[in-house]
């Protein structure tokens, strides 16, 4: 089989391919979101940090 | 059945449960995508165009794993919610409210893929039959549960009311899974049996079976990635997320 008549599916190609291009697409961007979340939960959070240790040296002068 | 105790208590604590999930994470990411280039290669390559519906059918090998993904997920939050709802928690309510956009994105993904099988075999992309109908209903159902998961100030209280309606959204499961027994639908009947002979040939069907493991364990690396990170947020005020977050901080 060669790679033309792989890649055309039988004329069947515009229905097959964008199927497992959304399947793909679906799931990077799911996979991808967690990450995205856990450096924005943690870069908040350091962000409170710094401003409690900002208030506590502040108060202790 | 002392050790299921220990463990049981023991994943039940975020920090433990976040260790965990981060050493298993990258493996059961790894093990998908190698299950997948196998499952795809033979789906797409070695399997044999079919007689009836030509090349057109290879759409089963994303199409049909998802669908499954979409009650499975459905059934492990049900799981979930229940511990939840009993013996409130916490580990629970985050497995099943991180679990629902995972669910909603392969219940997506049944109806999008579907629809693009529907139209050069049924010549349509779309008909109000059951087993559509009953399909998008759930997609509906896990919504909901994402909506009124966040309409809440408080999330243990949002989490609270999000299990309940996942616990009256079982009903939803067999009406699917049976749709193409009950009612006459244009969607064809089920081909894979667990019991009994299946009504595909080994070729085809072995792919089919490589890419349900193969999505299993993608679910569990991206529930594990989502749990993370929000146990993080859920946990923010602790010692040992401060942790973390500086140990980052110096490694950046």
């Amino acid at each position: 089989m060669s790679l033309h008549e792989f890649l055309s599916m039988g004329g069947y190609a515009q229905y097959v391919w964008p199927a497992y291009a959304l399947f793909f697409v679906m799931l990077i961007a799911d996979y991808l979101a967690a990450g995205t979340r856990r450096r924005r939960v943690l870069k908040e959070l350091r962000g409170r940090m710094a401003r409690q240790k900002a208030r506590e040296a502040r108060r202790r002068s | 059945m002392n050790k299921l105790v220990y463990w049981y208590h023991k994943l039940g604590s975020p920090p433990t449960f976040y260790r965990f999930a981060g050493v298993l994470r990258p493996w059961c990411l790894a093990i998908a995508l190698i299950l997948a280039v196998i499952g795809l290669y033979g789906g797409l390559y070695l399997a044999p165009a079919d007689y009836q519906q030509g090349d057109a059918y290879r759409i089963i090998f994303i199409h049909v794993p998802s669908a499954w993904m979409s009650l499975f997920i459905y059934g492990v939050m049900a799981v979930a919610a229940l511990v939840a709802v009993v013996w409130r928690m916490k580990m629970a309510e985050v497995i099943a409210m991180q679990s629902a956009p995972i669910g909603a994105a392969f219940t997506f993904i049944t109806l999008c893929t579907g629809s693009l099988w529907g139209k050069p075999m049924w010549g349509t992309w779309w008909t109000w039959d059951a087993r559509l109908t009953s399909e998008l209903v759930l997609l509906f159902i896990y919504l909901g549960i994402i909506g009124l998961f966040h309409a809440f100030e408080d999330r243990r209280h949002g989490a609270r009311a999000a299990c309940f309606l996942i616990l009256v959204g079982v009903v939803n499961l067999p009406i699917v899974h049976y749709s193409v027994v009950w009612w006459n639908t244009l969607h064809q009947g089920t081909t894979v049996r667990i019991f009994g002979k299946s009504n595909i040939t080994t070729s085809m069907l072995w792919p089919l079976l490589v890419m349900m493991f193969s999505t299993k364990f993608y679910y569990a690396a991206s529930l594990f990635g989502r749990a993370r990170a929000d146990l993080l947020d859920l946990e923010s005020g602790k010692a040992w997320v401060k942790q973390i977050a500086s140990d980052e901080e110096a490694r950046s």
